[in-house]
């Protein structure tokens, strides 16, 4: 039987001018979901209906097996991460400290203090003094020193050096190492998401795209090339779009396992190419051209 | 115990992580009863997702070279030697496959293959 610490069931949210709509995910416990779009697909949307600051008009959410809005939820095994610092700018880091433990029931100073050492974040310095990165750092600091079993977080890593992404990385497999902890992490830097997650949600315009085992996806997937799309050897409901060059043409193709023992040559394709061919492709047309 | 991962590489990675403990095992270099690193510490060291490591020991397991115990971890299992020797005939199998099937494009005899297997293998001698 399989636990799941994030489960999403026909999650609608409608804004004036966006509808999320009918998003539906599971992350299973002790894994790592990243969660992909576009900026204004809805990532954003979906992650704070999560968090019960948004209420949803339809659908259930629950957290490590309890609804959002059960009394029973211990928040405090959520750990957050915005891509804004969420404290007030004016703190210094000591005065943040002595007000988080009164937040949360299992704050521990020693695990923080260890993480602001080992992140060579200033103790005294003023929140808004801090640089993107420190202040990332500083999140991730307060949200590992509640005991959190599952971190939920808005794209961690967008806008920060390869330094610092590799850094921050690294402290989310080190908290993955415990088998009842979980992640879901948006990000539209799929090349950090092609290594460490273990399955994928894509949205688009607030619909979903795909939900599955990273290793399914990228199995599945592939990039057919050729001289002429007339005739290939590729079924209709297969191909997701076509890409369209002075040259030639490329078909992201799903399915592709089908294939095998036709000898058809496929490249493999990646988490951006796969998100990109499936944003360009249309209804009424499936080619689309750069 | 070295584990090198290629993302270049058109194998998938845990094809590649289980070919390589495989080899060591077949080799020696692993025995009976040693201890094989925690799925999530190797997917911490190797920068790669749980589910990789995962797919690659259960493949392990299900060829009969690891034993996975909840808890406790995953060793290598005890080799029949023939086991082993079949394990070495099935990779020898697939590269002469390979072999025979360029042989056959390119028009070679069987004469031929068979002068060039006799050059390799005594060549390293």
């Amino acid at each position: 039987m399989e636990e799941y610490a994030i489960e999403l069931e026909n999650v609608s949210k409608q804004y004036d001018g966006f509808l999320l709509d009918k998003i539906s995910f599971k992350v299973i416990k002790g894994t790592v979901m990243g969660f992909v779009g576009q900026n204004g697909s809805g990532k954003t949307t979906t992650i704070k209906a999560l968090l019960g600051i948004n209420k949803i008009d339809e659908g259930n959410i629950k957290i490590n097996g309890r609804d959002i809005l059960d009394k029973e939820l211990v928040k405090g095994d959520i750990g957050v991460i915005f891509d804004e610092i969420p404290f007030q700018q004016n703190l210094k880091i000591y005065q943040l400290q002595r007000m988080l433990q009164y937040f949360f029931i299992n704050w521990n100073d020693e695990v923080f203090l260890n993480y602001i050492k080992k992140f060579n974040l200033p103790l005294k310095k003023k929140i808004s003094e801090l640089s993107k990165g420190m202040k990332m750092k500083l999140q991730i600091a307060t949200c590992l020193s509640h005991n959190a079993k599952t971190l939920i977080m808005d794209e961690p890593t967008t806008g920060l050096d390869p330094v610092v992404r590799n850094e921050i990385l690294n402290e989310f497999m080190d908290f993955m190492l415990d088998e009842d902890h979980s992640i879901l992490i948006s990000s539209h830097i799929t090349s950090d998401l092609e290594k460490i997650a273990d399955s994928i949600t894509f949205i688009h315009n607030g619909k979903m795209l795909l939900s599955d085992d990273k290793n399914m996806i990228l199995e599945n997937f592939g990039i057919y090339r050729c001289a002429d799309i007339k005739n290939i050897p590729i079924k209709e409901e297969d191909i997701v779009s076509i890409r369209k060059n002075e040259f030639g043409y490329e078909v992201m193709t799903r399915n592709i396992t089908s294939y095998k023992s036709n000898n058809i040559e496929f490249d493999k394709a990646s988490l951006d190419e796969i998100m990109l061919f499936h944003v360009k492709g249309t209804a009424s047309s499936k080619e689309w051209t750069l | 115990m070295k584990i090198l991962i290629s993302n270049s590489s058109k194998e998938p990675i845990y094809n590649q992580i289980s070919a390589q403990i495989k080899d060591m095992i077949i080799k020696g270099e692993l025995k009976a009863g040693d201890p094989l690193p925690s799925m999530r510490f190797l997917a911490k060291e190797l920068r790669i997702s749980v589910i990789t490591t995962k797919r690659a020991y259960e493949e392990l397991e299900r060829d009969g070279f690891i034993e996975s115990y909840t808890g406790r971890g995953s060793f290598v299992k005890e080799q029949n030697q023939n086991f082993l020797k079949e394990a070495i005939l099935k990779d020898i199998e697939s590269a002469l496959m390979d072999a025979c099937n360029k042989a056959k494009k390119g028009k070679i005899s069987y004469n031929e293959l068979e002068d060039i297997l006799k050059i390799i293998y005594y060549s390293e001698e």
